[in-house]
């Protein structure tokens, strides 16, 4: 693909600031808006989006998003620093969750996260190591 | 092809002496100020009027019916509401304006609170049977389904079907008084005391693009000083007998929260003024909104009774809203069973499905829309982002995008 048409944009997140939690996927969700993607690819890629960068607010201490746009699908690879996940395939479970009651009182931790993210995505690829942090590559096809 | 839309105000640009607080006011950004004079980008705008509420020189003017009678119809019915009730304060009870109404043209008068009990049972029966995505957004504001239509064009699905009050009770009206009188429904005028421009929109063009019921819309300002001159000049034993046996406060939703009270379901939220809607709609997107089943949500604040088009104060209105329902009770006046069966016959759902109305991207090829949203970054990088204003764009993004869009040029920033 040519440079041309890629649109390319980094955003950060700050682990712990609940009150900008979401700005991103906002972000991104306007830039794909005018773009012109189709409304549904938009909605799933904000779904997505805000679930991935939930838990980077949640679990992270900071991190970063990049957003690759082309007309034949969107990129978003979350990287953070933080905890990590010990066991992904346990985390992936649908209502498998590490929420703390705070977390649960702003209506997360039903375990519904990576599965959300996943099912809204076409290409899902998660690494993560333990004390260090978790990277998250999805694609969305246009 | 590119749709035409109506918008129900009318810029008068003799009046307009360029002072841009229209432009700044804009929610969605459809304004312009070139040469000194106003300019409205169609396919933004969504109705609510904010822009003939902020202007100072009165240069737009919602475009609202005269309150000279027609000679088109036989009858002329007033669709009434809380909202025009609540703007006579404590001491004038609704029975009197009805009465008023009566004293200065209307032949008749019909009052919507039976219909929002209606819609507040239908809607009941929706959420319960429905299981499909979520929350449901109410569409009786006509600004807030612009602008999902027009902002968010993913969450048209979640609009809810069902038509607004004002439309049930005009055809209700119609139809009955159409046989009460024996005439045809063309001879019957029915006339909704609007308290804001984008209920005229709606009239004229509706979102759906069904037909509306109602044939015209006279803004409350507009009927308040005669309303109110011949409220003051009545007795109470001058009220009909029928009105004072009929009258009931029922159901009328005319504030934020109403609707949502009514409705079985507990996990409805209440959210009123654009900003605020604006935000919720995000959070619906994100999917953020977790265990909300159903938003009302209303472009004015507080509601109906916010409406540019009101007169009162709008604190001053909800509190006699308040006292209005303590003094008339809200006693049921529907029979839950009708409403069931009217339900299964289709009569409260919109006439067609509303569909998105997308913002036109930067290009209608997406390879070129990300070299212009590259373009337009770029450029926007190089302006002084302070929103001064003087450029005729409302901020500096709207600014690089029209240049990229090609409404404007890069010469136009004064401090480049």
């Amino acid at each position: 693909m040519s440079d041309e048409v890629l649109f390319f944009q980094e955003f950060s997140i700050t682990g712990g600031d609940f009150s900008s939690a979401g700005s991103v996927s906002t972000e991104i969700k306007s830039i794909l808006k005018e773009i012109g993607f189709h409304p549904s690819v938009i909605r799933r890629a904000a779904i997505a989006c805000y679930e991935a960068e939930m838990n980077v607010t949640m679990y992270a201490e900071r991190g970063v998003v990049r957003l690759s746009a082309t007309p034949a699908a969107i990129r978003i690879q979350f990287e953070d620093e933080g905890q990590g996940i010990a066991d992904i395939e346990l985390a992936m479970q649908e209502g498998y969750s590490t929420a703390t009651p705070e977390m649960r009182e702003i209506g997360f931790g039903a375990g519904m996260g990576l599965p959300n993210i996943k099912k809204n995505s076409d290409e899902f690829e998660i690494t993560s190591e333990v004390g260090r942090g978790t990277k998250l590559d999805i694609v969305i096809k246009a | 092809m590119a749709e035409k839309y109506y918008h129900p105000l009318e810029f008068m640009l003799d009046r307009c002496n360029g002072r841009m607080k229209c432009m700044r006011v804009c929610p969605t950004e459809a304004l312009r100020v070139k040469q000194g004079k106003v300019r409205l980008i169609e396919e933004l705008c969504i109705d609510c009027g904010a822009c003939a509420e902020a202007c100072p020189s009165k240069a737009i003017v919602p475009l609202t019916d005269p309150f000279t009678r027609s000679s088109k119809y036989k009858y002329r019915v007033a669709l009434a509401s809380p909202v025009l009730y609540s703007q006579f304060g404590l001491d004038i009870d609704p029975k009197v304006v009805v009465q008023g109404l009566k004293e200065i043209g209307f032949d008749y008068v019909v009052d919507v609170s039976r219909a929002c009990e209606e819609i507040s049972a239908a809607i009941d029966i929706f959420l319960e049977e429905y299981d499909g995505p979520g929350p449901l957004i109410s569409s009786f504001c006509p600004s807030v389904v612009r602008l999902v239509q027009v902002r968010y064009p993913g969450l048209t699905e979640l609009l809810m079907p069902v038509n607004a009050p004002r439309e049930i009770a005009a055809r209700e009206a119609k139809e009955r008084l159409s046989e009460e009188l024996g005439v045809g429904m063309g001879e019957i005028e029915i006339i909704y005391l609007t308290p804001c421009p984008a209920k005229i929109v709606a009239i004229k063009q509706p979102a759906e693009k069904g037909r509306s019921w109602i044939d015209g819309a006279i803004s409350i300002a507009d009927v308040y000083a005669p309303l109110f001159n011949a409220v003051s000049n009545l007795a109470d034993d001058e009220i009909d007998a029928s009105i004072a046996e009929e009258f009931t406060f029922g159901a009328g939703w005319s504030m934020l929260g109403e609707m949502t009270r009514l409705l079985g379901s507990e996990r409805g939220i209440a959210v009123s003024g654009l900003s605020d809607v604006t935000r919720v709609l995000d959070d619906i997107e994100s999917g953020r909104l977790r265990g909300i089943d159903f938003v009302e949500a209303s472009a004015c604040l507080g509601g109906c009774i916010g409406g540019s088009l009101t007169v009162d104060n709008m604190y001053v209105a909800r509190s006699s809203v308040l006292s209005m329902m303590r003094k008339h009770g809200q006693g049921s006046v529907v029979d839950r069973n009708e409403v069931v069966g009217k339900y299964r016959e289709g009569y409260y759902f919109l006439e067609r499905k509303l569909a998105p109305r997308p913002l036109p991207p930067l290009d209608k090829d997406i390879s070129a829309a990300i070299r212009k949203k590259k373009e337009k970054d770029a450029i926007y990088a190089r302006l002084p982002q302070i929103d001064c204003g003087c450029c005729g764009a409302p901020t500096c993004r709207a600014f690089a995008e029209d240049i990229v869009r090609g409404r404007s040029k890069l010469e136009d920033c004064i401090h480049l």
